[in-house]
């Protein structure tokens, strides 16, 4: 991305590819997007996309079970990849594997943003990556029974292929779920297997990589090194997530993000919902900030259902993410307070400010946190005269006061220097290969951001500048937060004044939704970094397969880089500085 | 000595804070004497943007205004005039539902074995109930609504939150009487 | 909120007027009721509002719980604040044997209480109280900071009617009374359920 954008070639991408990869590439059919690239070539396809035509970003990697043929395809797995260049949308390159035994080269060596995805790829959907260095589950746990994606396999409760389910009405006994299983328990066990007489897995907890990296000895400086667990329970982690660490003395030679604490199945109870009912569970994906998702989710759909949007519902969902931007980094920044050992009074000031966006939220869509607000083609509600003068209030007055007392607080403070300058310096191409997104890559001086490289909603509209940092370490990336809190306001400033009058959504929202066959990226500059929602419609009433490409997951992945040669105490901090919510990560 | 100054910047951030309650206080105290800061005129002001000194809600005391589209759990609406519930049994709430927490039982005449345009039995399942609002939302009678109603802590979770249609009622009564509806 | 308790328990003849148990009772429970240290533990978006609540605005320390303690062998609440997974389930209740009696396990949310909108996931327990003794439920998704308030003062109110002679922490014989860790099998593998899963598998495995 750091990269001018290199020229379309003149006959069209597809011909250029064709004619340079003879056999390998053939444009996907209607109404699949992009190309069908040969598994044995995909490497070279690839390398050949970031080096000569500027495609430095793999934003997602996915797969998609098709059990049944589809479209004169045949029964596959399918891995579906977005690449993208520094401005514009997405190049979709699909691979097929085999549904027996699903085998795809590993897109690692080329672009490490896939180690984590790929991971999840193998985890929940059991396609297996040649040459991934660490193809382990991620968010189950090894010796899990299955692959849950799949579309063959069924979770205990399982009860209908979609909702809603016909046992509701008309004939609705209440009955719970647990009492339709024989052990009155989600739980379900292969065929045969007993308890009795059986061990856990040895590699269950996931030392394996650690215990070689322990075994090694620093000839300098020969000290016995050791593993450290830090969390799921831990207070600085953020939420359920686990690190594991190998010391040597206090340095850290290894640090491994163990991630699925939260895994709550959304993507697979996704494809279970109809596509409306998806919305109120994409609030649980960050919840710190449901607006945004909300606002990916309904882009995504909207792209597949072809609605006009009312300019005032636009506005609105500008005022909403802008507001939820505000919100989340005025958190994140306290927390890294809390994490510093500054205990809660940042924080505190944080929350007393969130508090008040929650009011807003709460007056304008009902709800503090599980805001449920967009609808595809609009908003659920207007924003009353009431709410419009609060968002003002908070927009001109009290907001921009609350940053000149966060810059008071931390920017300028020696203490909060001399723990944050020069610690967790993150290359930026170190952070564009990891596909890192959001103000982790801004602070590595990266302007990249979604709302100007394919600029949604009404973005293209507003006055705003993209804030990057220079030496990429904790403390720019403060910066990039601090600065990015000023432009929101600046939008919200905008939009607040221009606000126009009229409908806030296009038509009635319908319960039972149908969504013309297709498939769809939809992406957004959620306040963590870029929100990709991938979703495949087969033109039902429920989306065929629905992935979240969570910015707090692939941001994750460059944990270890950041962390390697620093101090264990710095293992908080720089946690905090990535920003993640584990409901994003975990899904 | 350079070095600490911008501490003591931060610092004085908090004692401004703390300097900010005590004048905050002492305004109340002459528009209204002791006590005055707590009372019902004096929390929406103290809860705006143009709140200043101390945040608190003083919960069990005083309550925060909800405000009007604030949705907690739903509820059924019944007819003034028969009694009756405004439910006709039509099932959107039940296939809307993203959780499918909602059962109706359709009542069917005992005679005839028709359906009937009202319910026999309807559940909601608040435990699992995930507050979206979209029953209400797309009942095409108005016959289901979001309630207000939030403190349901109970000590036991099967009988205390599966709703059966006449607590779903109560439930609307008990909100009706508030809202004026 | 059930109506207090004040009913005195019997104290034996030969005892009367040399032991008072109804005010240690009264004095123990409102010394306990006061000093209610919550557990610093977040799983899910609920974790989040319990933050909120224990932020500046609804600040809980007006009940003498202030102080939320990382480690489990100082805190005597244990508020399940979100989802509980199963892969996270062996560390709750890890964290919940370490805690020492008397404690007491409030469960927030609808995710905590039944598995919530998420209980059909193949990787979410269906309500902790299937594994830890819940004493109050505190619906909503995520319930307000007032009715996590409420939640509190529900077990205040639990705690009020207790005493010290029937309590199970105090009774004898009960030694160990620490919640058996289940185990990441091919699922969870709640050892507590061996023989229902046998004799579920037999059949099965001589169909085979």
């Amino acid at each position: 991305m750091a990269k001018e954008v290199t020229p379309e070639p003149t006959n069209g991408l597809t011909a250029h590819l064709q004619e340079r990869f003879p056999g390998a590439v053939e444009p996907a059919p209607e109404p699949y997007q992009g190309l069908i690239v040969s598994r044995d070539r995909l490497v070279e396809v690839a390398t050949y996309l970031r080096d000569e035509l500027g495609y430095s970003y793999l934003s997602s990697v996915t797969g998609v079970d098709y059990p049944e043929g589809t479209n004169g395809l045949p029964p596959r797995f399918e891995t579906v990849y977005h690449l993208f260049q520094p401005t514009g949308g997405p190049l979709v390159l699909h691979v097929h594997a085999d549904r027996e035994d699903p085998t795809v080269p590993s897109l690692v060596p080329v672009f490490p943003s896939a180690l984590f995805q790929e991971r999840e790829a193998w985890d929940l959907m059991g396609i297996r990556f040649e040459g991934h260095p660490d193809l382990r589950r991620i968010l189950l746990w090894e010796g899990f029974d299955g692959h849950p994606l799949r579309k063959d396999w069924h979770e205990p409760y399982y009860e209908q292929e979609h909702k809603p389910f016909d046992s509701r009405f008309p004939e609705g006994h209440p009955v719970p779920a647990e009492e339709r299983t024989p052990l009155k328990q989600n739980l379900r066990y292969p065929p045969g297997w007993s308890p009795r007489g059986w061990r856990p897995m040895a590699d269950v907890w996931g030392y394996g990589p650690h215990d070689e990296v322990a075994q090694q000895k620093n000839p300098a400086h020969p000290v016995d090194r050791v593993v450290l667990n830090m969390g799921p329970h831990h207070p600085s982690t953020h939420g359920v997530l686990r690190l594991l660490v190998t010391l040597e003395g206090e340095t850290i030679q290894k640090i491994e993000p163990i991630v699925g604490f939260l895994h709550r199945c959304h993507e697979k109870i996704g494809e279970r919902n109809t596509w409306l009912g998806n919305m109120p569970y994409t609030d649980r994906l960050d919840y710190v900030c449901s607006m945004s998702n909300n606002l990916g989710y309904a882009i995504a759909v909207e792209k597949l259902l072809d609605v006009e949007v009312p300019e005032r519902a636009e506005y609105i969902r500008v005022i909403m993410a802008e507001f939820t931007r505000f919100l989340n980094h005025a958190v994140s920044i306290g927390f890294t307070g809390n994490d510093l050992g500054i205990y809660f009074t940042a924080m505190l000031y944080a929350l007393e400010e969130r508090e008040l966006i929650l009011d807003l939220f709460e007056m304008t869509a009902g709800s503090r946190m599980m805001c449920n607000y967009m609808r595809f083609g609009g908003v659920a509600h207007d924003m009353s005269e009431e709410a419009v003068a609060l968002a003002r209030e908070l927009a001109f007055e009290r907001l921009p006061r609350f940053v000149d007392k966060l810059e008071a607080f931390f920017t300028d403070n020696e203490l909060f220097r001399a723990r944050t300058i020069g610690v967790g310096v993150l290359p930026p191409d170190v952070a564009v290969a990891y596909g890192c997104t959001g103000p982790l890559l801004r602070g590595s001086g990266v302007p990249y951001d979604v709302r100007r490289a394919e600029p949604y909603s009404i973005y293209s509209e507003f006055d705003f500048d993209i804030v990057t940092g220079t030496n990429g370490d904790v403390y720019d990336r403060y910066l990039v937060r601090v600065g990015e809190m000023r432009q929101s306001l600046r939008i919200l400033q905008q939009a607040l004044n221009r606000l126009p009058g009229g409908p806030v959504i296009a038509s009635k929202p319908k319960a039972t939704l149908k969504v013309p066959p297709g498939e769809a990226y939809g992406r957004i500059e959620a306040p963590k970094g870029e929100l990709g929602y991938y979703i495949v419609s087969d033109g039902g009433t429920n989306p065929y397969r629905y992935h979240v490409r969570a910015p707090s997951f692939i941001n994750l992945a460059v944990m270890n880089e950041l962390c390697r040669g620093h101090l264990i105490a710095d293992v908080v901090i720089i946690l905090a500085s990535i920003d993640i919510t584990m409901g994003e990560v975990d899904r | 000595m350079r070095a600490s100054l911008y501490v003591l910047k931060a610092f004085a951030v908090t004692f401004r804070r703390f300097v900010e309650t005590y004048i905050d206080d002492l305004k109340w105290f002459f528009k209204g004497g002791f006590g005055k800061r707590y009372s019902p005129e004096a929390l929406p002001v103290r809860q705006s943007p143009k709140g200043r000194g101390v945040f608190t809600v003083q919960y069990p005391a005083e309550r925060l205004p909800l405000p009007e589209r604030f949705r907690a759990f739903p509820y059924l609406v019944y007819d003034e005039e028969t009694g009756k519930p405004r439910c006709t049994a039509c099932g959107t709430c039940a296939r809307v539902c993203p959780p499918q927490c909602i059962w109706i039982v359709r009542a069917t005449d005992p005679e005839t074995g028709k359906p009937l345009r009202e319910p026999a039995e309807f559940h909601i399942d608040i435990s699992i109930c995930m507050n979206c609002g979209f029953c209400a939302e797309f009942c095409p009678f108005d016959a289901i609504k979001m309630g207000q109603e939030i403190e349901l802590a109970a000590f036991e979770r099967h009988k205390a939150f599966l709703l059966d249609k006449e607590r779903l009622l109560r439930i609307g009564e008990k909100k009706g009487l508030e809202s004026g509806a | 909120m059930p109506p207090r308790k004040r009913q005195l328990p019997e104290i034996p003849p030969e005892l009367v007027g040399t032991v008072h148990i109804t005010p240690i009772d009264a004095i123990y429970n409102w010394a306990r009721k006061r000093s209610l240290w919550p557990i610093f533990f977040g799983l899910a978006c609920c974790a989040f509002e319990m933050i909120g609540t224990f932020a500046s605005r609804f600040d809980p320390s007006r009940f003498g719980m202030e102080i939320m303690r990382a480690s489990p062998r100082q805190a005597d609440l244990m508020i399940i604040n979100g989802t509980v997974t199963k892969k996270m389930l062996p560390q709750v209740i890890r964290l919940y044997n370490q805690m020492p009696e008397p404690k007491y396990v409030l469960a927030m949310g609808a995710c905590a209480i039944s598995g919530g909108p998420f209980k059909e996931g193949y990787n979410v327990v269906s309500g902790i109280d299937k594994f830890l003794p819940v004493d109050v439920y505190v619906p909503g998704c995520p319930p307000r900071p007032e009715a996590l308030l409420h939640g509190f003062l529900t077990i205040h109110a639990k705690m009020e009617r207790e005493s010290i002679r029937d309590l199970r922490w105090y009774r004898k014989g009960e030694a160990d009374r620490s919640i058996p860790v289940p185990e990441l099998g091919p699922d969870l593998v709640d050892w507590r359920l061996t023989e229902q899963i046998e004799a579920l598998q037999q059949p099965a495995a001589s169909n085979q």
